[in-house]
C-alpha cells in the first residue's frame, strides 16, 4: 500500500490530472468562443475525434507531435465547416446537425482506423515534458504543474490570450454581440455570419487540437471512440464557464483529476472497477452542474440561426 | 410635394442645398408597394417629421435611406450629390445616423462597449478615444451618460441618449429617429425637443418618424404625411408655427385624409366623444363590486427584466385599469403573476373574493381569468396548428372538445366556425395554420379564445402593439364593450395614448413597483409623466 | 443554462401529401447510398457487391429476412420512445444508458428468476420492470429540466455514460453468472419468448408493433398527445395554455425511457437470453436520424425501422465480407442524417415559394421578406 499523501503520489495525481484535463481545456475553450457567438456545438465530440485521428496519423507519418497537433486542429476546423455551412449560413438546426457530425466522425475514424491500423496497432513515443527551470524543483507542484509537455503551457497562454481578447478586442466585442443580439451587430454594420464563422472555425480548430492531444500525449495511440464523451463534457464546462476562459481551466482540471485520482488509487492497490473510473468524470461534471445550476447563463441568441429579414 | 421648386437643380453645397433629397423612391415587396414614388427633402438645421399610420411606408423609406434595403427606383442625393447606399455601413460613411424603432443597444454590454461596437478602428478596443468621443457628444446633447454602466441598467430616456450618441458617432449630417418610443410622456417629448434643438443648432438635419399627430406638431419644423406608400401632403414651418395646436391638428388631418372626413375619427386622439363616455363610466363604477385584488404581490423577473414587488391594487367589475410604464419595468412579471404563469413569492391574489394565489394557470382560467399575451406568435398561439385547434388550446382534455381523453375534431370545428364569424377573423378556413394569418387576425383569434367562455377578468398586455389602424380600433372597441358588460379589465401598455383612451384609472409601473395610480382625466398624461420621471429620479 | 432562448422546434416541417413525404424520406436514403458507394470505391471495395450482399443477407435469404424482421423490434420501440420525447422538443439522447440498465436487469436478474415464474406472467413482470428501470433513469435529467430548465441534451448524455458504466459494473459483479467471462446467466431452456410458428421471429416483434400503434394513437388522438405537441412547439405557449409543464416533462421523459426499456426486454427475452459486459448496440444516436426521417410520425417510422433492420443485418454480413468494421454503418447513417436535413431544408424553402438557394448565395438580388416597421 502506497502512502496516499506522499509527495510522489500527489505529484503523480496532479500530473496525470493535467494530462487528462488538457483536451477538455482546449475543447471547452473552443466551445466557449462558439457559444459566445451564439453557436451550440453538439458536434464537438465529432470534431475532437476527427482531430485525434488526423493528429495521430500525421504524427505517425511525420514523427513530430507539433505538426500532428496542427493537423488535428485543421481536421477539427474542417469538420466545423459543416456547422458553418449548414447552421450559420443556411440556418439549420444546430442540434440535429451536431448529432449527425458525431455519428459520421465516429464512424469514419473507426472505419479508417480499422483499415489502416487494426493489425499493427502502432504507438507513438512518449512526449518529453518541458521542465521549467527552478519552478520544477518545487515539491509536489514542481513535478506536476511545471514539468509538463510544452503544449500545456501553450494552452495556458492561449487561455490568457482568449480571456484578454474576449474583453478587450474588437473581435471579442463582436463575438459577444453576435451571441447576445445578432440583429444589433448587423445594424452596427458587422457581419453576423462572418463573426460566427470565425468563432466556429476556431472552435473546431481548438477541439481538433484537444482531440489530437488526447491521442498523442494522453493515450499515445488512437483507438476508435477514444474521446469517450469528452466532447460532451467540454460542452458542459463551457456552459458553466459562461464566456470566462479561466473557468475552462478549472473545469478541465476537475475532470482530469477525477480521472487521475481513481487511476492512482488503482495503482496504489485499491481495487476500483474500470467502469467506475470511466463513470466518475460524468458524475463529477453532473454534480457541479447541479450545484451551479442557478449560476449558468447562456447568451440570449445561443442556438438560434440568424438570417437577416426573418424574425 | 409643394413649394421650394426653385431650389431643385442647385448644385452648389450651401445652406439651401438639402442635406438629403429623395426623388421618386419606389420599393415593392411581394403583394404590397411600400413606397410609391416618394420625393422629399430634409434641410440642415431643421426637424423633418414623417407622419403616417403603421404600414404607410415610413420605416421602409428610412431603411432605404440607411442602406438596409435598396430601392427599386428613384434616386438619393446627399448634400446635392447623388449616392448609392448599398449597406448600413455605406449609410454611416455618408453621414446618416439612424436610431431604430426597436432599441438596437445590447443590454448585457456597457455603454462604452455598445458605442465601440462596429466603430472601433483597430483590433484592440480604444477605450480612451471612445470615452473622449462619448464625452464630446454627451456635452453636445446636454446630457450626462455613465460610460461603464451596462445598458440594461439605464432608463429608457438614457438609453435613447446613448442611441442618439451612437447614431452621431461618425460625424453624421443626418439623424433619423424611427418612432423612438411610444412611451414618450409630455415631459419626455419636452426633453427630446431640447436635445434636438441643440443638434439642429449645430447644423444637423433631423428626420423624425412618428404616427402620432401631437408628437409631429411638437417636434417637427416641417411635416410630411405619408399614406399607403405615398406622400399625401406637406406642411411647412409657416403653418406649424402659426395658430393653436388644435388648428394645426385640423390642418394635418385635412392634408392626410383630404375630403374623406370619416377616416379622421379612426385616430383615437381625435375622438372627443370618448371623454364624455368615460365620465359616464365613472358614475357607473361607483359601488361596483371588486373582482380582482392584489395585495403586496411580488414575483421574480426573467432575463434581465424587472420582477414586481409589493403590487397592490383593486379592479372593479366593469372597470378598465391601465398600467403604464416603460418596457421591461415589470409588465411581464405582473401579467404573468396574475395569470398564474409566474408564481408570486409574496402576497395574495383574490379573484371575486376567492383566493387564487396558489392556483395553477389552468385553475385560474376555469375561474374566469383570462390573459391576452403580448407575444402573440410565440406564446399566444402555436403557429403551425390550425386556427380551430388554437381556439381550444387552453381547454385541452375538456368536454366537449375531448371526449374521454380523445379529441373530437367535429366539435372543435363547429365552435371554431362560430368564433371566426363572431370575431371577424379573416382566415381561409378553420384548418388553416394560424401562423399564416396576419398579425391583426391572429390578435382577433386570440381575443376570440380569451373573450368567449365567460371571462370575469381579462388582462391585456400591449393589445394593439404592431397592428394596423382598423384592427386597433376594433380591438379597443372590444375592450370597451367587455368593460361595459361588467368584466374587470387590465390593460398593460407602453402606449400612453392608448391608456388615456381606454382606462378609467392608470397605474404607473416603475422598476417593478407601482409608483402611483392616476384617475383618468384632462391632466392624466402629464401626471403619469411626472410619476414616470419621479420614479426614474427615485431609482 | 436556463433554456437556450426560444429553442427552435424539433419537429421538421412536414411536406404535404403522402408522395411528398415518401420523397422526403427516400431522397436522402438514395443520396446516402450514392455517397457511401463513392466512399466504398475510394476504399477499394466494390459498391455493387457491397449492396448486393446487404440485400442478400438482409432480405433474400429466408433466415436473413427473419433476422431483419426480428431486429425491427428494438428499433421500433427505441424509435417510439425517442418520438415521444422529441415531439415535446425534449432531447432524450440518453437511450443507450436507459437501454443497457434495463438489459442488465432483464438478463442478470431475469435469467435467475424466470424459471420460477409462470411463463407468460414472468415475461410481463420482467418487461414492466425493465420499463420502470429505464424510465426511472430519465428522472434526473427530467427533474433538472422541469425544475431549473437545465439543458437536457447534456444531462441525458451524462446519465447515459453513467448508466452504461453501472450496467457493466453490475454485469461484471453482482449479476455475473458462473462462467469465466464477464456475462450473466443464460435464460434456461424454454423460458425465452415463443417464436411465431415456423419462423425464428419471436412474439416480441408482434408486441412491439402493437405497442407502436398504441403509441401512435396516444400521440395523435389523446389530450396527452396534444399537450406534448404544444410543449414541443413552444414551452412558453404550453405554460400560457395552462399545461402543467414540469409534470409533463417528467411524464414524457418517463414514457420515452419506458419504451426504450421495453426494447431491452424484447431483445434479451426474445433473442439473446443473456448479456456480456461491454456489449452496446448503440441504438440511441443511430435511431435519432431515423425518427426524423419519419417526420416524428410513429406509423411512418415502421417502414423505416424495417429498412434499418435490413441495413443492420445485411450490413453486418456485407461489412464482414468487405473486411470493414461494422461501424461503417455509422458513416452511412450520419450521411443519411445530413442529407435528410438538407432535403427538408430545400423542400421547406420550395414549399414557401422561396428560391432554393439562400440569400448569401444570391447577393446581387435585393433583399426580400421585408415588411413595414421592420427596423432590421
Amino acid at each position: 500500500m502506497v502512502d496516499l499523501l506522499s509527495p510522489t503520489f500527489l505529484t503523480a495525481v496532479l500530473a496525470a490530472g493535467i494530462v487528462a484535463g488538457i483536451p477538455l481545456l482546449f475543447a471547452s475553450l473552443g466551445e466557449t468562443l462558439a457559444e459566445q457567438a451564439g453557436v451550440l456545438n453538439v458536434g464537438l465530440e465529432g470534431m475532437m475525434i476527427s482531430g485525434a485521428f488526423v493528429a495521430f496519423v500525421t504524427a505517425l507519418a511525420v514523427g513530430d507531435y507539433w505538426i500532428g497537433l496542427l493537423a488535428g486542429g485543421i481536421a477539427g476546423a474542417v469538420v466545423s465547416l459543416v456547422m458553418v455551412v449548414f447552421c450559420i449560413r443556411l440556418g439549420l438546426d444546430q442540434i440535429v446537425v451536431g448529432i449527425a457530425l458525431v455519428l459520421t466522425a465516429e464512424g469514419a475514424t473507426s472505419v479508417l482506423h480499422d483499415i489502416w491500423y487494426s493489425r499493427s496497432y502502432p504507438r507513438l513515443p512518449n512526449v518529453e515534458p518541458f521542465r521549467i527551470p527552478l519552478l520544477s524543483e518545487i515539491p509536489v507542484l514542481g513535478g506536476s504543474l511545471f514539468s509538463q509537455p510544452l503544449v500545456v503551457y501553450v494552452a495556458l497562454a492561449g487561455v490568457a490570450f482568449a480571456a484578454w481578447a474576449i474583453r478587450r478586442t474588437r473581435w471579442g466585442l463582436e463575438l459577444r454581440a453576435a451571441g447576445e443580439r445578432p440583429d444589433s451587430l448587423d445594424a452596427a454594420g458587422v457581419s453576423v455570419v462572418r463573426t460566427r464563422t470565425v468563432a466556429e472555425l476556431m472552435c473546431g480548430f481548438l477541439a481538433g487540437v484537444g482531440g489530437g492531444y488526447l491521442a498523442l500525449v494522453g493515450a499515445g495511440t488512437f483507438v476508435p471512440f477514444v474521446t469517450h464523451g469528452a466532447g460532451f463534457i467540454a460542452i458542459v464546462i463551457a456552459m458553466l464557464a459562461r464566456g470566462r476562459p479561466w473557468w475552462c481551466v478549472l473545469g478541465g482540471l476537475l475532470f482530469g483529476i477525477s480521472l487521475s485520482i481513481t487511476t492512482a488509487l488503482q495503482v496504489a492497490g485499491i481495487a476500483i472497477p474500470v467502469d467506475f473510473v470511466e463513470m466518475l468524470p460524468f458524475i463529477s461534471v453532473l454534480v457541479v452542474l447541479v450545484l451551479f445550476v442557478r449560476e449558468s447563463r447562456l447568451p440570449s441568441a445561443l442556438g438560434l440561426p440568424y438570417l437577416r429579414g426573418s424574425r | 410635394m409643394t413649394g421650394s421648386n426653385d431650389r431643385i437643380g442647385s448644385s452648389t453645397v450651401g445652406v439651401s442645398t438639402p442635406a438629403v433629397e429623395l426623388s421618386g423612391i419606389t420599393k415593392a415587396f411581394p403583394g404590397v408597394i411600400a413606397n410609391d414614388r416618394i420625393s422629399l427633402r430634409a434641410l440642415r438645421g431643421e426637424v423633418l417629421c414623417l407622419l403616417g399610420e403603421n404600414g404607410a411606408g415610413k420605416s421602409t423609406l428610412m431603411s432605404i435611406l440607411s442602406g438596409l434595403y435598396q430601392p427599386d427606383a428613384g434616386s438619393i442625393r446627399i448634400d446635392g450629390r447623388e449616392v448609392r447606399i448599398g449597406s448600413p455601413r455605406d449609410g454611416r460613411e455618408l453621414g446618416i445616423g439612424m436610431v431604430y424603432q426597436h432599441l438596437s443597444l445590447i443590454p448585457t454590454l456597457t455603454v462604452l462597449e455598445n458605442l465601440m461596437l462596429g466603430s472601433n478602428p483597430g483590433i484592440v478596443l480604444d477605450e480612451v478615444r471612445a470615452r473622449a468621443r462619448l464625452g464630446d457628444l454627451a456635452a453636445r446633447l446636454g446630457v450626462h451618460v455613465d460610460a461603464d454602466v451596462r445598458v440594461g441598467a439605464l432608463s429608457l430616456g438614457q438609453q435613447q441618449h446613448v442611441e442618439i450618441i451612437k447614431a452621431l458617432w461618425k460625424d453624421s449630417t443626418v439623424l433619423i429617429l424611427d418612432e423612438p418610443t411610444s412611451m414618450l410622456t409630455p415631459q419626455g417629448i419636452e426633453e427630446l425637443q431640447k436635445v434636438l434643438l441643440g443638434l439642429k443648432a449645430s447644423g444637423l438635419a433631423i428626420i423624425f418618424i412618428t404616427h402620432k399627430l401631437h408628437e409631429a406638431i411638437a417636434i417637427g419644423d416641417r411635416v410630411v404625411a405619408l399614406r399607403q406608400g405615398r406622400v399625401v401632403g406637406e406642411l411647412g414651418p409657416e403653418v406649424l408655427r402659426t395658430g393653436t395646436p388644435h388648428e394645426i391638428q385640423g390642418r394635418i388631418v385635412e392634408v392626410m385624409f383630404g375630403e374623406d372626413p370619416t377616416r379622421g375619427p379612426q385616430i383615437a386622439e381625435l375622438r372627443e366623444d370618448l371623454a364624455a363616455e368615460r365620465s359616464d363610466a365613472r358614475t357607473r363604477l361607483e359601488g361596483s363590486p371588486e373582482i380582482l385584488r392584489l395585495d403586496g404581490v411580488a414575483a421574480p423577473g426573467a432575463r434581465g427584466q424587472h420582477g414586481i414587488e409589493g403590487a397592490t391594487f383593486v379592479v372593479r367589475e366593469g372597470e378598465v385599469l391601465g398600467v403604464a410604464g416603460v418596457d421591461g419595468n415589470g409588465q411581464r412579471a405582473l401579467a404573468e403573476a396574475i395569470a398564474g404563469q409566474r408564481r408570486s413569492s409574496v402576497g395574495t391574489i383574490h379573484l371575486g373574493g376567492e383566493e387564487v394565489t396558489n392556483l395553477s394557470v389552468g385553475a385560474r382560467q376555469r375561474l374566469g381569468l383570462r390573459y391576452v399575451t403580448d407575444d402573440r406568435l410565440h406564446e399566444g398561439v402555436v403557429g403551425r396548428y390550425a386556427v380551430g385547434l388554437n381556439f381550444v388550446l387552453k381547454r385541452i382534455g375538456d368536454e366537449p372538445f375531448w371526449r374521454k381523453g380523445t379529441i373530437d375534431r367535429k366539435a372543435i370545428e363547429t365552435t371554431a366556425r362560430s368564433l371566426i364569424t363572431e370575431f371577424d377573423v379573416r382566415t381561409p378556413s378553420p384548418a388553416t395554420p394560424i401562423g399564416k394569418l396576419s398579425g391583426g387576425n391572429i390578435q382577433k383569434a386570440l381575443l376570440a379564445r380569451e373573450l368567449s367562455f365567460d371571462p370575469r377578468v381579462v388582462v391585456f398586455h400591449k393589445p394593439t402593439h404592431g397592428l394596423d389602424v382598423k384592427t386597433i380600433a376594433a380591438v379597443r372597441d372590444r375592450i370597451r364593450a367587455l368593460a361595459a358588460r361588467g368584466v374587470g379589465v387590465i390593460v398593460i401598455s407602453t402606449d400612453l395614448d392608448e391608456l388615456i383612451d381606454l382606462s378609467d384609472r392608470v397605474a404607473v409601473l416603475f422598476a417593478g413597483r407601482i409608483v402611483g395610480v392616476v384617475e383618468n382625466g384632462p391632466q392624466a398624461a402629464t401626471r403619469i409623466g411626472e410619476l414616470l420621471v419621479g420614479g426614474e429620479a427615485a431609482a | 443554462m436556463s433554456e437556450a432562448a426560444g429553442r427552435t422546434a424539433v419537429n421538421p416541417r412536414r411536406a404535404d401529401g403522402l408522395i411528398g413525404r415518401i420523397g422526403l424520406a427516400l431522397g436522402p436514403i438514395l443520396l446516402a447510398f450514392l455517397t457511401t458507394a463513392v466512399l466504398l470505391a475510394i476504399l477499394g471495395r466494390d459498391p455493387v457487391a457491397f449492396y448486393r450482399d446487404i440485400l442478400l443477407a438482409g432480405v433474400l435469404r429466408p433466415s436473413g429476412l427473419q433476422d431483419s424482421i426480428t431486429r425491427m423490434a428494438p428499433v421500433l420501440l427505441v424509435g417510439a420512445g425517442l418520438i415521444v420525447s422529441f415531439r415535446a422538443s425534449l432531447w432524450n439522447l440518453g437511450a443507450d444508458g436507459q437501454y443497457l440498465l434495463a438489459v442488465a436487469f432483464v438478463a442478470g436478474v431475469g435469467s435467475r428468476v424466470i424459471g420460477d415464474l409462470p411463463p407468460v406472467l414472468g415475461w410481463v413482470v420482467l418487461a414492466v420492470a425493465a420499463m420502470l428501470i429505464a424510465g426511472a433513469w430519465t428522472f434526473v435529467p427530467a427533474l433538472l429540466k422541469a425544475r431549473y430548465g437545465l439543458n437536457e441534451i447534456v444531462t441525458t448524455l451524462m446519465m447515459s455514460f453513467i448508466g452504461i458504466a453501472i450496467a457493466n459494473v453490475l454485469i461484471k459483479g453482482p449479476l455475473k453468472g458462473d462462467e469465466m467471462v464477464p456475462q450473466t446467466f443464460v435464460y434456461p431452456e424454454g423460458t425465452m419468448l415463443w417464436d411465431l410458428p415456423g419462423t425464428t421471429i419471436h412474439v416480441g416483434v408482434v408486441a412491439a408493433l402493437v405497442v407502436v400503434v398504441l403509441v401512435h394513437l396516444v400521440l395523435t388522438r389523446t389530450s396527452l398527445g396534444t399537450r406534448l405537441d404544444v410543449l414541443g412547439a413552444n414551452p412558453r405557449a404550453a405554460v400560457h395554455m395552462g399545461i402543467d409543464v414540469p409534470r409533463l416533462i417528467v411524464v414524457a421523459f418517463f414514457l420515452s425511457g419506458a419504451l426504450i426499456g421495453l426494447a431491452a426486454a424484447s431483445d434479451i427475452m426474445g433473442i439473446f437470453g443473456y448479456v456480456r459486459a461491454d456489449w452496446d448496440p448503440g441504438y440511441g444516436l443511430k435511431v435519432v436520424p431515423l425518427v426524423f426521417l419519419a417526420g416524428l410520425n410513429v406509423i411512418a417510422f415502421i417502414p423505416i425501422a424495417a429498412f434499418f433492420g435490413v441495413l443492420s443485418i445485411g450490413g453486418d454480413y456485407a461489412t464482414r465480407k468487405a473486411d470493414l468494421p461494422s461501424d461503417f454503418i455509422l458513416v452511412f447513417i450520419g450521411l443519411l442524417f445530413l442529407f435528410m436535413i438538407v432535403t427538408q431544408y430545400v423542400s421547406a424553402r420550395r414549399a414557401r415559394g422561396e428560391p432554393v438557394l439562400p440569400a448569401w448565395f444570391r447577393r446581387t438580388l435585393p433583399a426580400r421578406d421585408a415588411t413595414e416597421g421592420d427596423g432590421g
